[in-house]
């Protein structure tokens, strides 16, 4: 029985390549997820249960008093970060959202929409108000101090960079995704800033089912 | 003269088809269609502007900057997606306009930008601005300021 040893021996050693081959393709592949939740690109809405996204917070209304999740207790919310000085991704994605919520019809009032400015220095409660209030639809528009949106935007895994322009002001990178947040305050999905209504329109079903 | 006349049809044609509010300018071999800003609120400092310019010409010409009446400083920008990060960049160098093609300005591409409002860009209102090229020279235009809703010119829209 010498040829089955020979074929055992050389399946032997094609098996550990192939699972060589294997690891390291699930290498690859923790590393592309890693990266996608790195950066808020995560697509399925089913995968992120697992995520830990989100968290308490403090923060102060537009109305100048405190906010905290505690006020959102009980219902999911959609929450964008960005400041009012942006002339761009700012409006274009809280117009979306407005948008989104109108196409829900009597659904729609069933999330909030909150808007957390990453401009401490500039972004005053009275600022966020006024702006949020252009949108025709109700948005939480909240700010606070540089240490409160830092801590926020760590627990969301916001990305935000203050970036001088010409003239002595100032531009902000930010990340320019929305998180869907359940009921419980816990991380559901993303809708990203390229992606498209229907997409979008089905993962606020969902957020609000 | 003739760039002129195709321009002037042009925008006469777009204005014929179009509802009431569109509204274009013609300088030499360039044209710009629609320019339009949004609302903004009050005590908000900056503002985006957008619109179409084309140019019918046979050599590239370069928006190098602009300026307005209701702006401290005007600045050209583009924004850039990076893996979910907002980049907005300065265009210090202009916007080329290549001949014979057209480039539109747009929320979430390039805009001109009003830093430091004088007063808030209200809705329905006009906003003179000028735009300076390097081959057509300045060019006068009225910004319609449109719902901070808007992602489209109003008068392109067919909703």
């Amino acid at each position: 029985m010498t040829e089955p040893d020979i074929v055992t021996v050389e399946s032997g050693k094609s098996g550990a390549s192939g699972l060589r081959l294997v690891l390291w393709l699930l290498v690859g592949l923790a590393a592309i997820t890693g990266v996608a939740i790195a950066f808020g690109r995560q697509q399925p809405a089913e995968q992120s249960t697992q995520i830990d996204l989100g968290g308490p917070f403090k923060l102060t209304a537009s109305n100048g008093s405190p906010y905290s999740e505690q006020n959102l207790a009980g219902k999911p919310f959609a929450i964008f970060f960005g400041f009012t000085r942006c002339p761009d991704v700012c409006p274009t994605t809280l117009a979306r959202m407005a948008r989104l919520r109108q196409a829900l019809g009597k659904d729609g009032d069933k999330f909030a929409i909150v808007f957390v400015s990453v401009d401490a220095g500039r972004d005053k409660p009275a600022q966020v108000g006024a702006y949020t209030q252009l949108f025709g639809t109700p948005i939480v528009g909240l700010t606070g101090t540089e240490a409160q949106i830092a801590a926020i935007t760590k627990e969301y895994r916001v990305f935000f960079e203050k970036v001088p322009i010409a003239g002595g002001d100032y531009t902000i990178d930010h990340t320019a995704s929305v998180f869907l947040m359940g009921p419980d305050g816990h991380f559901q999905s993303i809708i990203d800033h390229d992606e498209n209504d229907q997409s979008a329109l089905a993962k606020l079903r969902r957020l609000i089912a | 003269m003739k760039y002129l006349n195709i321009a002037a049809i042009a925008v006469l044609a777009s204005v014929a088809a179009a509802p009431a509010l569109a509204h274009g300018y013609a300088k030499g071999a360039l044209s710009i269609d629609h320019p339009w800003a949004r609302e903004t609120a009050p005590g908000q400092t900056v503002g985006g502007a957008f619109m179409t310019i084309n140019n019918k010409g046979k050599q590239d010409d370069r928006l190098v900057s602009a300026n307005s009446a209701v702006a401290g400083e005007v600045q050209i920008h583009t924004v850039s997606m990076t893996g979910g990060i907002m980049k907005m960049r300065q265009l210090t160098n202009g916007l080329p306009i290549p001949a014979g093609k057209s480039v539109t300005l747009k929320p979430g591409g390039y805009h001109v930008m009003l830093i430091g409002l004088k007063r808030p860009l209200q809705r329905g209102a006009s906003i003179p601005l000028t735009l300076h090229f390097s081959r057509a020279g300045d060019v006068k235009v009225e910004l319609a300021v449109q719902a901070v809703t808007s992602s489209a010119p109003m008068d392109m829209r067919h909703d």
